[in-house]
């Protein structure tokens, strides 16, 4: 029984969903594989800050019912309905909390859920429960949650990467086959690489934000989580769409995703690299790994021509202007009057400036703080010109820059952080050095570009995974999912297999399994 | 509070030159809110016409009603402003426990309506032209009550209530370039000037426009300047003066109040003021100055709003005829003399008579119960005449049984003022005063015989001839009914009784 459910953790979901279409395995299994996983493992993972067996599991039940059933009700079966999925707590889901990883939402409940968490209930998607993220989304390490770190499965001594780290250890740990993340400046992609997972942040309005707790609004998209490129295509095209609540959401279908991810060539296909985005400040194995993707993609009929972005210098300034200004705005109805947390001044007069004063200081975190006040400033009266102002001039000149580039290549090419992942710790009390861990993946942001991170094997001199990114045209989210499946399977033929199955076991089977590995 | 010295109207007048500038925010009575679906009502039970994106929610996105940008150019176009192809909603930044996000979304750099002109004609027919810097889109707050404290003021209240019903509700704020060279008639302008743009707005259908719900709610700008001089003055803000006679009146009083600060070297303190009615004075508010920094920048959730050439022309084509030409028609129509008709525009009555035409009265009796009763109760009662509680359907009904003989227009004053008390509808009071005319001969028949056999003198000199001694019998039987007898059926009864050709 553990073997089997061993085994049915360790499924991508596209195999699950064919598993489930077969009535092989049922949906209730599959759900109680991965609880009985989170079970296992989340306590020396913490990707978890809220499991949701109870309606995951009626979900699950409900599923098997209707495919049971036969019919019309198997047949209206989405064929990911079953497959279980966790979702970044920075989405809003009704009938469990929702905090950000912020004190100052701990306990809160949306009366609404997400227009993504409709469409994972409309598909009937169990709903494993919401991962870890650092607080609203602000960070590259997951240190910075109010409810403590999420550990990178690949060394639990490590980070998992952040924003999303929750989802993506989640993935990286067996604890879900699929995720749902966000990524302002790479809060999916930078995970993805650290854990050795798949990330895609979509096209900028190719999924509604609606429900997603707004850090930088012009920058936030809600992207997959997965282990597998196909797998994120088939979560892509379950939560893309245009969506009426969001005004920003585009109108095309972006259902040509799966088919692109099946397509299985690159035949001709002009591939860019990014002058500016390797080599100096890149880690030798980090470096080497990319240049090894590189030619497998020469080698599988991918013509490989460098190209340059001159403005990406300016990416991260421009970056740590608009989001943080953006963020302070948006991040200014958390006050105490309506939700979530009321702290009352400890002394002095009870008014409401000072309510409002006293929960903000009590429930956020250094780093939000740090931020709000970064963007307070900038757009204040006299320096909005100088930071706002000249931050989205630069914008413009990287969205010119990209489309200079994608002239003369259809994807761009890069190592999705410039490392592995780092030691717990290791950069909390050096916020430019963690900033630096997004400069690879900021800049698809900034142009609203969509951008995929797939493992690219392991680093020499510390074994841990290394992230590849992929850079597409504005609506070309089928180029990433063409490319990174040839490149994945190039990788996978070249590593003897996923490059998860290299991971250290964890949970009660790391136990009972001895030093066997 | 502290009340400020004023000068008299007149001295201010002598030496200095009022500069004027008004921001008008009206409501707009879409079904939806600006930004959410939730529904657009007055009145309802405090925060159930609300949705997540209306108390701003976590991770809710604002989607702009494509009904309130329709209304935002028809103003426009009323106010014969231009209509931007593209513009754009941006976030003006404050902590308020009235708006749910501490931002509101608003117009900034970049209005929907720009660079335009109303035309207002003064009392005496002078024309004066008010020119529009713009009008934009933005959204209501929610309504704070403070609870305990002085004045209703969120200072020192023991508690406040926000009620979000109006949070999210669709405004248009159309504000003026400064109106120069009104000088002594600048009061009376610029209660002109809001009736204008409420008449406007009401006639597009865009707004209930109802001052006293606010859905039309006025900050009046005041400076003075020497006469002769081109800088402006400093200038105070008086907030939400909310009738058109208060805003006469807080111009008036603006105006006195900084001749007197001028006068006594003093600089006048930038600032907003609070309109009192009960005073007819302002007091002091927060300091105003530029330097207010709401951190605007561009709304991110929002993408532009783009305005076709092809659909401005489409809405300019539905727009109702403009209320000056209306006022040409209209008087024509209801064959008023000049005289008759300035005098039914001034007194704010001309919607009410041609809301009691249509309700079946004609144009004569409309004015006669709009002019010759109705306007003057106002004027007891400090409100506008239509704010008095008369409806056109009253006046139908009083002139109904006027007409049909049941009362006499003596008592239908009197029923009048028992509508005006609450006391029910017009049949309802004749009813319940016992007012209705006698028309039964029977009892004026007993009342006429006591009356001659009371003065059998009158009685005998009326047979012989001297008709005109009639008036002492019938003033004896009026007396005898209480006055509710039909005087003119009486005097056809004595006639008849005696004999007598009237």
């Amino acid at each position: 029984m553990t073997e089997l459910k061993n085994e049915l953790i360790r499924h991508s979901a596209a195999d699950l969903a064919a598993k489930l279409a077969a009535r092989e395995v049922s949906a209730v299994e599959v759900t109680q594989a991965h609880l009985d996983r989170i079970a296992d493992v989340d306590g020396q993972v913490n990707a978890f800050l809220h499991v949701n067996s109870e309606e995951a599991l009626a979900v699950a039940a409900d599923v098997d019912a209707a495919r049971a059933a036969g019919g019309a009700a198997a047949e209206e079966l989405h064929a990911l309905a079953g497959v279980p999925i966790a979702v970044k707590d920075l989405i809003v889901t009704i009938g469990q909390p929702t905090t950000a990883g912020s004190k100052i939402l701990e306990g809160w409940h949306s009366p609404y859920d997400a227009t993504v968490v409709k469409k994972l209930r409309a598909a009937r998607m169990p709903i494993l429960g919401k991962t870890n993220l650092d607080e609203f989304a602000m960070g590259s390490s997951t240190e910075h949650s109010a409810f403590g770190p999420t550990r990178n499965p690949w060394d639990l001594d490590r980070i998992p990467g952040g924003s999303g780290g929750g989802s993506a250890a989640a993935v990286a740990a067996f604890e879900a086959p699929l995720a749902l993340g966000t990524d302002t400046g790479g809060s999916i992609r930078q995970p993805g690489a650290v854990t050795g997972t798949v990330g895609v942040k979509p096209t900028y309005g190719a999924v509604s934000r609606y429900g997603a707790i707004a850090m930088a609004s012009s920058l936030d998209q809600i992207g997959p989580v997965s282990r597998t490129v196909l797998d994120s295509a088939l979560l892509q095209e379950v939560i893309g769409g245009h969506d009426p609540f969001d005004s920003t959401s585009l109108t095309d279908p972006f259902n040509d995703l799966v088919a692109a991810a099946r397509l299985g060539n690159v035949d001709g296909m002009k591939i860019g690299i990014v002058k500016e985005l390797h080599g100096e400040g890149y880690q030798a194995g980090v470096e080497k790994r990319f240049n090894e993707s590189l030619q497998l993609l020469k080698d599988a009929g991918a013509d490989i021509v460098e190209v340059s972005c001159p403005n990406l210098k300016y990416a991260l300034g421009a970056y740590y202007l608009i989001m943080p200004s953006e963020a302070s705005s948006n991040l200014a109805k958390f006050d105490g009057v309506r939700f979530g947390l009321r702290e009352l001044p400890k002394d002095g007069p009870m008014t409401i400036e000072r309510v409002m004063g006293a929960t903000r200081a009590a429930g956020f975190g250094d780093e939000v703080k740090r931020r709000i006040i970064l963007g307070t400033y900038a757009l204040s009266a006299g320096y909005y010109d100088a930071y706002y102002g000249s931050a989205q001039k630069v914008r413009t000149l990287i969205q010119r820059d990209f489309d200079a580039a994608f002239a003369k290549a259809d994807v761009l090419i890069s190592p999705t952080a410039p490392t592995t992942a780092f030691k717990l710790g290791e950069k909390l009390e050096d916020p430019l050095a963690m900033y630096l861990n997004d400069v690879a993946t900021i800049p698809a942001n900034l142009a609203g570009i969509p951008g995929l991170s797939l493992p690219g094997g392991l680093a020499d001199e510390d074994g841990l995974p290394v992230g590849i990114q992929l850079l597409a045209p504005a609506r070309q989210d089928a180029r990433l999912y063409r490319v990174g499946a040839v490149l994945e399977s190039a990788l996978e033929e070249k590593w003897g297999g996923p490059i998860l199955a290299k991971a250290p076991v964890l949970g009660s089977a790391a136990t009972t399994a001895g030093g066997s590995n | 509070m502290s009340v400020d010295a004023t000068l008299s109207f007149e001295e201010a007048m002598e030496k200095y030159d009022p500069v004027l500038g008004f921001e008008v925010h009206v409501e707009l009575n879409t079904k939806t809110k600006m930004f959410s679906s939730a529904p657009n009502v007055f009145g309802d039970e405090p925060n159930t016409n609300v949705n997540e994106v209306d108390l701003g929610m976590p991770g809710v996105l604002p989607v702009v009603n494509k009904a309130a940008v329709e209304s935002s150019i028809k103003i426009g176009l009323a106010l014969n402003c231009k209509i931007a192809e593209s513009c754009r909603f941006a976030r003006k930044n404050y902590f308020y426990p009235d708006t749910p996000k501490n931002f509101q979304t608003s117009q900034y750099d970049e209005p929907i309506a720009y660079d335009g002109y109303l035309d207002i004609e003064l009392e005496d027919g002078t024309v004066f032209r008010v020119e529009i810097e713009r009008a934009h889109m933005e959204e209501d707050a929610g309504k704070l009550t403070h609870m305990g404290g002085a004045a209703g003021r969120i200072q020192g209240a023991d508690y406040s209530l926000v009620d979000y019903n109006r949070s999210g509700v669709p405004l248009v704020e159309i504000v003026t370039k400064p109106i120069e060279g009104a000088g002594s008639r600048a009061p009376e302008l610029a209660k002109a000037y809001v009736a204008a743009v409420r008449e406007i707005v009401k006639n597009l259908g865009v707004s209930d426009a109802k001052m006293e719900r606010g859905n039309v709610r006025c900050d009046a700008n005041v400076s003075l300047r020497p006469h002769g001089r081109e800088r402006f003055g400093i200038r105070s803000e008086t907030k939400n003066v909310n009738s058109l006679r208060a805003v006469e009146h807080a111009v008036r009083y603006e105006i006195q109040r900084h001749a007197a600060v001028l006068e006594s070297g003093e600089p006048v303190i930038q600032e907003t003021r609070h309109w009192h009615e009960d005073t007819r004075s302002t007091t002091s508010g927060r300091p105003k100055s530029d330097a207010d920094d709401y951190r605007y920048f561009p709304e991110p959730d929002l993408v532009p709003v783009v305005a076709s050439r092809e659909w401005v022309e489409e809405l300019r084509a539905t727009l109702p005829e403009p209320p000056a030409e209306r006022r040409k028609r209209l008087k024509e129509a209801w064959g008023y003399s000049d005289l008759e008709f300035r005098d039914v525009v001034n007194a704010g009555v001309m919607d009410s008579i041609e809301e009691t035409i249509a309700a079946g009265a004609s144009a004569d009796v409309a004015r006669k119960w709009w002019m010759g009763e109705i306007v003057g109760r106002a004027k007891v009662a400090d409100v506008d005449p239509s704010e008095l509680g008369v409806t056109p359907q009253v006046i139908v009904e009083l002139n109904k049984l006027v007409e049909g003989g049941k009362i006499n227009n003596k008592m239908a004053t009197q029923v009048l003022d028992g509508v005006l008390a609450g006391e029910g509808t017009p049949a309802e009071i004749v009813e319940k005063r016992g007012l209705a005319v006698v028309s039964d001969d029977g009892p004026l028949l007993e009342a006429i015989d006591a009356a001659l056999a009371a003065q059998p003198d009158v009685a005998e000199k009326i047979r012989g001839g001297k008709v005109q001694a009639i008036g002492a019998i019938v003033g004896g039987v009026m007396k005898a009914t209480r006055g509710q007898a039909d005087a003119g059926r009486v005097r056809e009864l004595i006639l008849e009784k005696l004999a007598v050709e009237g």
